[in-house]
């Protein structure tokens, strides 16, 4: 099944609840309300149509006015894909965990929580996953600014010759 | 005219500090640690064809056993922590060798949040070898300069004095 297909079929199963398809190549994609993504989820891995058994990347962006997780699904049985993305609020972004439909929602989760603050609801061990726990911010979020040391570790490197940083200037 | 002259030719005569420092330098163990793509160079180093186990110089896999510390990789802010406590393990006398433009002063990834800009900001370097990564032969040379530095220093008459200018430095 083509992409546009699998949206057009999502539309008919949830109708306004998939906000918006956008069929801009090579990646189409379609948004979907956060309330409904655990419904969404559960369909279309389900549904023997679309049988998407695999959540083969699930990442976040910072667009500075939101941010968005986006699913990217894999149906090895039927050898397609599909792009599912949806829409958070910067200041509290909180979407329900997939990690009762696709384990491998699990660490991934854990790593858009590390890095930009997205909280999962339900998820089983929301820790941070690479950085030190005693981390303070979210690092891949546009407005983090770099503490000046961490645990007495300096994180500015002196250098006469090469000025790279802008901290210096 | 001297008691050295009588001696026949088979007795050879040296002062002590040189010949513990012979033996010192000639059985330099490091610890088997490595973090990113230079740790791949490291084992080469101390493969068959570099081979720096002619030197003495040998893998240990504890770091109450090692002599020297070879900061092989990028130095993250998580590990930094860890790399201290694995050189307080080590007992004195103990050297460091910063292999690497990442080590040295964090390479490519200086600006990045997560990486510590050089491992001299936590602990002693004696040696710096440049290079992204450095091939085997820069790494010997490296162990090279470090037992020169070695045969310099006078333990037996001066003790720990020897470590305070390493630190100064």
């Amino acid at each position: 099944m083509e992409a546009l297909d699998i949206y057009q079929r999502l539309t008919g199963q949830f109708g306004a609840r998939v906000l918006e398809t956008v069929a801009k190549k090579p990646d189409p994609f379609c948004v979907i309300d956060p309330a409904a993504i655990v419904e969404v989820g559960r369909f279309m891995h389900d549904d023997p149509a679309l049988a998407m058994d695999c959540l083969s990347n699930q990442s976040g962006v910072d667009y500075k006015d939101r941010i968005e997780v986006v699913y990217h699904l894999f149906s090895y049985q039927h050898r397609h894909g599909a792009v599912l993305k949806v829409k958070l609020p910067r200041e509290n972004p909180v979407v329900h965990t997939l990690e009762e439909v696709w384990k491998s929602a699990n660490w991934m989760e854990r790593e858009i929580f590390d890095l930009l603050g997205v909280t999962f609801e339900g998820h089983s061990d929301m820790r941070r996953i690479l950085l030190p726990e005693d981390w303070e911010g979210f690092p891949l979020r546009k407005d983090f600014v770099e503490p000046l040391e961490y645990h007495g570790i300096s994180t500015v490197r002196e250098s006469p010759i090469i000025r790279l940083d802008p901290k210096h200037k | 005219m001297s008691l050295l002259n009588t001696l026949p030719d088979y007795v050879l005569t040296t002062k002590t500090d040189e010949l513990l420092n012979w033996m010192r330098k000639s059985s330099i163990w490091y610890m088997l640690f490595g973090l990113a793509c230079c740790a791949i160079e490291l084992m080469h180093t101390g493969g068959p064809r570099a081979d720096i186990e002619r030197f003495g110089a040998t893998p240990r896999a504890s770091a109450r056993q090692s002599d020297l510390m070879i900061v092989a990789g990028t130095l993250t802010l998580k590990m930094a922590l860890r790399t201290r406590l694995l050189y307080d393990q080590m007992p004195d006398p103990k050297y460091v060798i910063s292999m690497g433009s990442c080590a040295s002063c964090g390479g490519l990834f200086q600006l990045a949040y997560s990486v510590c800009d050089g491992v001299d900001k936590i602990l002693p370097v004696d040696v710096y070898v440049p290079g992204c990564p450095p091939r085997p032969e820069a790494l010997t040379e490296g162990l090279l300069k470090l037992q020169e530095k070695i045969m310099t220093e006078r333990w037996l008459s001066r003790g720990s004095a020897n470590r305070e200018d390493v630190s100064a430095a």
